[in-house]
């Protein structure tokens, strides 16, 4: 019934059972194990040893090929996640093919998950039977290579993209940087200081802005969004939208004369970047220093495309004719060899901790609102001040909103206790106010970052543990009128406080962005239970991905300070350059074929395929599968409804033979 | 004149239909006739057991038997068949995967008795009388055979040389089969005599399926006007084509009617109803449970509609002899 097992006269199966130190042998027979997978059919030798994926351990499996004359492996040990290329390179290099093995996970699948040892090491033995039974119907399978495009997409242009892009320009790549935004720099862009050393965010970052927006290696599209992604690693086609600024691009100098010159004199909008705290005309630059330094017109707002009735001001008074209200969106095709997604976070919006007030009473503002109002090129040019213009006397920053809470999130986001610090900092130092900081557990892990809070303390900012309750405007007291008051349990003097105040700040916590799954699909990568994107190993492999040649880098992975995405952001890039500069990459041999002469052209398949590997050949009337692009999922191997479609590592007679070998009743 | 090759030919649980599509050979017939010895034919010639116990064993060329297997007679007629036949060949559905009666296995024998013989609609039997293996009348017994409590295709009874599926096998395979057979030419032990590849590759309305299906409704033949060009499945109308194997020269569609999968499943695939059932399911459009449960209502007998002429020989019978402690 299926095509006959590759048969060596009889296998002669090589069985290695790791104690992976204490993790398996301190729950696991290990020894057991060993002896009663020795006396199944085929299984010519049998051992347990300490740390099979060390080199001895290896060595033992090289020597046993060849002096055993062993022609299949199995290793029972960790996850395959783990260790199943260190054991295929060890086999291959023995003389076998590597495909000739298979990984027994009795670690995280056993020894980790079971507290009875005697049921652990049943089932030990179970899933070895299961694997020795498969191995002996593996095909022998080559891997195919792909050459790799040496051009990287990078995905985001806040500090983490531009980093990562300048690293890879200067190393001769080509790169493009797709930010969605009209402008990079990010939310660092927005910050006044950075913390612990309170350097000015501008001064370091502005400079790595022109440089990006001049290097000759990289192209700058923003205002723009990849809308979709095909293809594989080393031949990724990206399409980019790049929406219209009404604006020539390759005529703007960045004069700002169109801007003055709008029919509005004032500025009537809302401004993104100052947070709404400040109003900008329909036709605007985000801010000064924005790069590429650019403006453009909001349709929504423009007179011109609202009625088309505009005196159109900003249009004459432009002497470069770089004004365009017919301008429309332009699609850009790409052809990259990997992909860097750099797309940052998003703050906790405030309405999900209503308890706060923030939109009904004026004066509670959020952090970010907070950093706009002390930079110095802010909507109040660094004055910090209440809605009502007045300098505040009494401020309360509220740690954790948003953060280590059941209700919104339960993660640490990791930043806010030090930027509070830093916020304290800079409110004390522009208004001299009291400024009192709500906090849970103080944390301040990183370079100069404890001595940085000891500074704050010294400083005279106040510090309160306990986690607020509520932020309202109801005075119990006389010292209470027309301030805001912040009631919250003090946890070490064991005492509800209401501390009133003329300000709150919200240090709200760090989230995934709001398009996160939109990119997620785009980039076939998966995410975390919080919805960040997840890492291939969180020690081991923190950039990468699960898609090949797809990495991540900075808070779109999860919340981390400047520093931390940098170094990040360089990981990525180096991880690219060793992408690129190997040339080609192998890929993993488990996908899926088509038997063409067994296809009857049905095309049930087609849609199925989430990585669009499969095509209908109409002249054939066949259906295709693209190798390069299958990832092995077979949803399309189970669905072939006249089972024409197989799948390398998992046919059926070897999956139904390891089912046959876990179904095997214990004598 | 030397000895013609000695054909049987043997009807189990069956409709009668396989038997017509063999005089449907018509002309044909005669050429047969004239190429070997029928030994056997219940259903055309009337031959007593101990005719057939005569032969020496393994001295008739060729045995076609019909119909699944339920009842000890069947099982035992079967069994001398194989002894006596140098080849035997599984004939049409019932006798290659169960085919219609084995449907019955959904049942325990209990069940299906009640209903035939006291539940059914248009059964009057107030005493509730029952046929008996053993009935004495005035000193003279008679006997009935003993009927199984599953239904089985003849190779879960007795070994299978060959397999020529259909409900009916059309006369084309059986010529084909025979030729073969007389030939000596014969492909490896076990092969079904019909081609390897699902039956949309000869349909006639293979250029107007879709690439991507995304079914929203299950719909009867019944229950809409079906556009006469248009694929079945791109209509919401179950077909199996997709699932099936080929040989029947696409007869149903051509009579404006979709596959319901006589011909099994291709060489490749262990269970015909899990296949077109997983194809099928995940071509439907709607994403949300609510959505799909509302599709899927569009097929209120899935085990009738996808394993229609299999369920002897699916996966699923081991469920259900486990049910009945049967066999």
């Amino acid at each position: 019934m299926f095509e006959p097992a590759q048969q060596n006269g009889s296998p002669r199966i090589g069985f290695y059972v790791c104690h992976c130190g204490h993790n398996i042998a301190g729950k696991v027979d290990v020894t057991a194990v060993a002896q009663a997978v020795a006396r199944f059919p085929g299984v010519v030798l049998s051992r347990d040893y300490k740390y099979m994926c060390s080199d001895p351990g290896q060595q033992m499996i090289m020597d046993d090929i060849r002096e055993q004359k062993l022609d299949r492996v199995v290793v029972a040990s960790c996850s395959p996640l783990l260790h199943e290329h260190t054991f295929r390179t060890a086999v291959a290099r023995g003389g076998l093919n590597a495909f000739h093995f298979q990984m027994v996970n009795i670690r995280e699948n056993v020894s980790w998950v079971h507290d009875d040892p005697a049921d652990a090491t049943e089932k030990a033995v179970d899933l070895a039977r299961a694997a020795v039974r498969r191995v002996r119907l593996h095909r022998a399978l080559e891997q195919k290579k792909v050459p790799i495009t040496p051009a990287v997409l990078i995905v985001g242009g806040g500090i983490a993209g531009i980093h990562a892009a300048l690293t890879l320009a200067s190393a001769g790549k080509k790169v493009y940087l797709v930010e969605k935004e009209p402008t990079i720099g990010g939310h660092m862009a927005k910050f006044d200081k950075t913390f612990p050393t309170l350097d000015c965010a501008a001064c370091i970052l502005t400079p790595k802005m022109s440089a990006v927006r001049s290097h000759p290696n990289i192209t700058l599209w923003t205002y723009s969004e990849v809308t979709k992604v095909e293809g594989f690693v080393g031949r990724y086609r990206v399409t980019v939208k790049r929406k219209p600024r009404y604006v020539i691009e390759e005529l703007c100098v960045g004069c700002l004369e169109c801007i003055e010159a709008c029919v509005f004199k004032e500025g009537k909008f809302y401004d993104e970047f100052n947070q709404g705290l400040g109003k900008r005309k329909p036709v605007y630059i985000p801010f000064p220093q924005a790069t590429p330094q650019l403006v453009l017109i909001d349709p929504e707002q423009c007179i011109e495309f609202k009625s088309g009735k505009c005196k159109k001001t900003c249009a004459e008074k432009c002497d470069r004719d770089a004004i365009d209200f017919k301008q429309t969106e332009r699609i850009e095709q790409i052809e990259v060899g990997a992909v860097i997604v750099a797309t940052g976070f998003q703050t906790v919006p405030s309405e999900k901790v209503p308890f706060y007030g923030y939109g009904r009473m004026p004066n509670v503002f959020t952090a970010l609102e907070v950093e706009r109002l002390v930079n110095a090129s802010g909507p109040t040019g660094g004055q910090v001040v209440t809605r009502e213009g007045k300098a505040p006397k009494a401020v309360g920053i509220i740690h954790c909103v948003g953060s280590r809470d059941e209700k919104t999130n339960r993660w640490c986001s990791r930043v806010c206790c030090m930027y509070s610090l830093k916020l304290a900092h800079l409110i004390k130092e522009h208004t001299g106010a009291e400024v009192f900081n709500f906090y849970t557990d103080m944390r301040t892990a990183g370079k100069g970052y404890e001595e940085f809070f000891y500074k704050v303390m010294d400083d005279g900012v106040h510090f309160i543990r306990g986690r607020v309750a509520e932020v309202s405007d109801w005075a119990f007291t006389p010292d209470e009128e027309g301030k805001l008051v912040i009631r919250v349990e003090d946890t070490l003097i064991g005492r509800v406080r209401r501390v009133p105040v003329d300000m709150v700040v919200l240090a709200t916590g760090l989230e995934p962005g709001p398009d996160s799954q939109q990119i997620r699909r785009l980039f076939n990568m998966s995410c975390s239970s919080e919805g960040f994107f997840l890492e291939r190993h969180p020690k081991l492999a923190p950039v990468d991905t699960f898609t090949d040649g797809v990495y991540i880098a900075g808070a779109c992975q999860s919340p981390k300070d400047i520093p931390d995405t940098v170094a990040q952001a360089g990981a990525a890039a180096a991880q690219v350059l060793a992408l690129i500069d190997a040339g080609s990459k192998e890929l993993e041999p488990n996908t899926a074929y088509i038997v063409e002469e067994e296809c009857s052209g049905c095309k049930s398949c087609i849609a199925l395929c989430p990585y669009t590997a499969i095509s209908f050949d109409a002249a054939r009337k066949k259906a295709l599968l693209n190798e390069a692009l299958c990832k092995g999922c077979g949803t399309c191997v189970a669905s072939c409804p006249s089972g024409s479609i197989r799948q390398n590592l998992f046919q059926d007679d070897e999956i139904f033979s390891e089912i046959e070998g876990l179904l095997t009743p214990v004598t | 004149m030397p000895d013609k090759p000695k054909v049987a030919l043997y009807w189990c649980a069956s409709c009668g239909g396989c038997e017509e599509s063999v005089v449907d050979l018509a002309e044909g017939i005669l050429d047969v006739v004239a190429a070997v010895d029928i030994v056997l034919w219940p259903v055309a010639m009337d031959f007593k057991l101990e005719d057939l116990e005569a032969h020496a064993d393994g001295s008739i060329a060729v045995g076609l038997v019909n119909g699944a297997v339920r009842s000890s007679e069947q099982e035992e007629i079967v069994r001398i068949l194989r002894a006596k036949c140098r080849l035997l060949v599984a004939y049409g559905s019932c006798a290659h995967q169960g085919g219609i009666p084995s449907l019955a296995n959904l049942f325990s024998l209990e069940e299906a008795l009640r209903d035939v013989y006291e539940e059914s609609p248009s059964t009057v039997n107030e005493k509730k009388t029952r046929p008996l293996e053993r009935y004495v009348e005035n000193g003279h017994e008679v006997t009935l055979p003993r009927l199984r409590q599953i239904v089985r295709a003849l190779d879960q009874v007795v070994d299978v040389d060959y397999y020529i599926p259909g409900c009916p096998p059309t006369p084309k395979l059986l010529q084909e089969a025979l030729a073969a057979i007389l030939a000596g030419k014969l492909p490896p032990k076990g092969t079904v005599l019909a081609p390897d590849v699902a039956l949309c590759e000869q349909c006639p309305r293979r250029d107007t399926k879709p690439d991507d299906l995304a079914i929203a409704a299950f719909r009867r033949p019944h229950q809409l006007l079906m556009d006469p060009e248009k694929c079945f499945i791109a209509q919401g109308v179950v077909c199996m084509g997709p699932a099936t194997r080929q040989g029947c020269e696409a007869q149903c569609i051509g009579g404006h009617m979709p596959c319901t999968g006589c011909f099994g499943p291709t060489s490749r695939v262990l269970d015909h109803g899990a296949k077109i059932l997983s194809s099928i399911a995940s071509n439907i459009g709607p994403k949300t449970d609510e959505e799909i449960l509302q599709t899927l209502s569009g097929i209120p007998d899935p085990v009738g509609t996808f394993y229609r002429y299999g369920l002897a020989a699916s996966r699923l019978r081991a469920n259900l002899a486990a049910k009945e402690g049967a066999r």
